[in-house]
């Protein structure tokens, strides 16, 4: 097998998990928007364009007819803003794709797929195979489940039964493992973590994504100034 | 397979928004050097952001969120397999919400 095919594969390998979890809920927002009477082309198409399963839950939470088409992109907007904060940290490991490819890949930047792809540029350069590979099948599952969820109507009742609501935690906390670096990580993931919850809890919106991550980038950076004053005394 | 016109206005904002905060990174970071506190910075966003997505659920949800979070931390510092950690903490939550 070519170094490529061998990249992409274990891209899709890496993803696979996160597809299981991802068809479930991927079905479960296409019958949420059925009911607030999309059609299957409207969910299909909206799904394959923002492909962003957060903003589009509370997007369909908003919903109307007809659709309040402003408000919904600013609210859009604000809970995708960590996706600037991702793009400029996996922007740094991009160095082995193409310039020209850069920023249309981007387009299939996710939470699960960027943290995959953040994880693997620890130990070996990224490349675009392994990319594609993480996202592709992403975007298929996600558009796809989302037209059979929205055909098929209301019969997914409720995820939180099988535990597939905790799908993504666990996930993420499988990640977060890989990050470990001792201490000083445990200091910067409490902080964000507080800071998440107690935003989350005190100011409506999706806030409490870039409020936590800010609040951690922060204490890396203190952290930092305190080692390198060390270093200077010693 | 109807499509109205202020639904494909809205799928069109929001898809523009969405690509937007997409790509806005790779622009800024074409600006700025990359070295010592500003490294430090970058090093602990992807930590501190999944931490930030996950911290309402395994924290302010209820007890057996809580719970199942450090059950599926323990798994994961013992490396085992994503798919298995993913599993064991699904089971947990499952069983645990079943309990309390």
């Amino acid at each position: 097998m070519s170094k490529t095919a061998v990249e992409f594969r274990q891209g899709v390998i890496d993803i696979f998990p996160v597809i299981a979890a991802a068809s479930v809920i991927g079905l479960l927002w296409g019958t949420l928007a059925a009911g607030k009477g999309l059609s299957p082309l409207e969910t299909g198409l909206m799904s394959a364009s923002i492909f962003a399963g957060a903003a589009q839950f509370v997007a369909i939470e908003l919903w109307q007819d007809p659709a309040p088409w402003f408000f919904l992109t600013v609210t859009v907007l604000i809970v995708n803003v960590r996706h600037v904060l991702m793009g400029a940290s996996l922007s740094r490991h991009m160095g082995n794709i193409p310039p020209g490819w850069q920023a249309p890949l981007l387009y299939m930047m996710a939470d699960e797929n960027w943290a995959f792809s953040e994880r693997r540029a620890l130990t070996r350069p990224l490349t675009m195979a392994y990319y594609l590979g993480l996202g592709l099948p992403m975007v298929i599952t996600w558009t796809v489940t989302s037209v059979i969820g929205a055909l098929a109507g209301a019969w997914l009742k409720d995820p939180a039964l099988y535990g597939f609501d905790f799908a993504f935690s666990a996930l993420f906390i499988g990640i977060l493992a890989g990050f470990w670096k001792g201490p000083k990580t445990g200091a910067v993931l409490a902080a964000s973590a507080v800071i998440a919850a107690v935003a989350k809890l005190t100011i409506p919106g999706a806030w409490y994504i870039v409020l936590g991550g800010l609040a951690g980038v922060l204490v890396a950076v203190l952290l930092h100034a305190e080692e390198e004053e060390a270093k200077a005394t010693s | 397979m109807t499509l109205h016109l202020s639904t494909l206005l809205a799928i069109i904002g929001m898809a523009l928004a969405t690509y937007a905060t997409r790509v806005a990174g790779l622009f800024l970071m074409r600006h700025v050097n990359v070295k010592g506190r500003t490294k430090a910075a970058f090093d602990a966003l992807p930590p501190a952001i999944l931490m930030a997505v996950i911290a309402p659920t395994i924290l302010a949800t209820g007890i057996a969120e809580t719970i199942a979070a450090a059950i599926t931390a323990g798994s994961a510092m013992l490396r085992l397999p994503m798919i298995v950690t993913v599993l064991i903490g699904m089971v947990s939550v499952v069983l645990l919400r079943m309990a309390m």
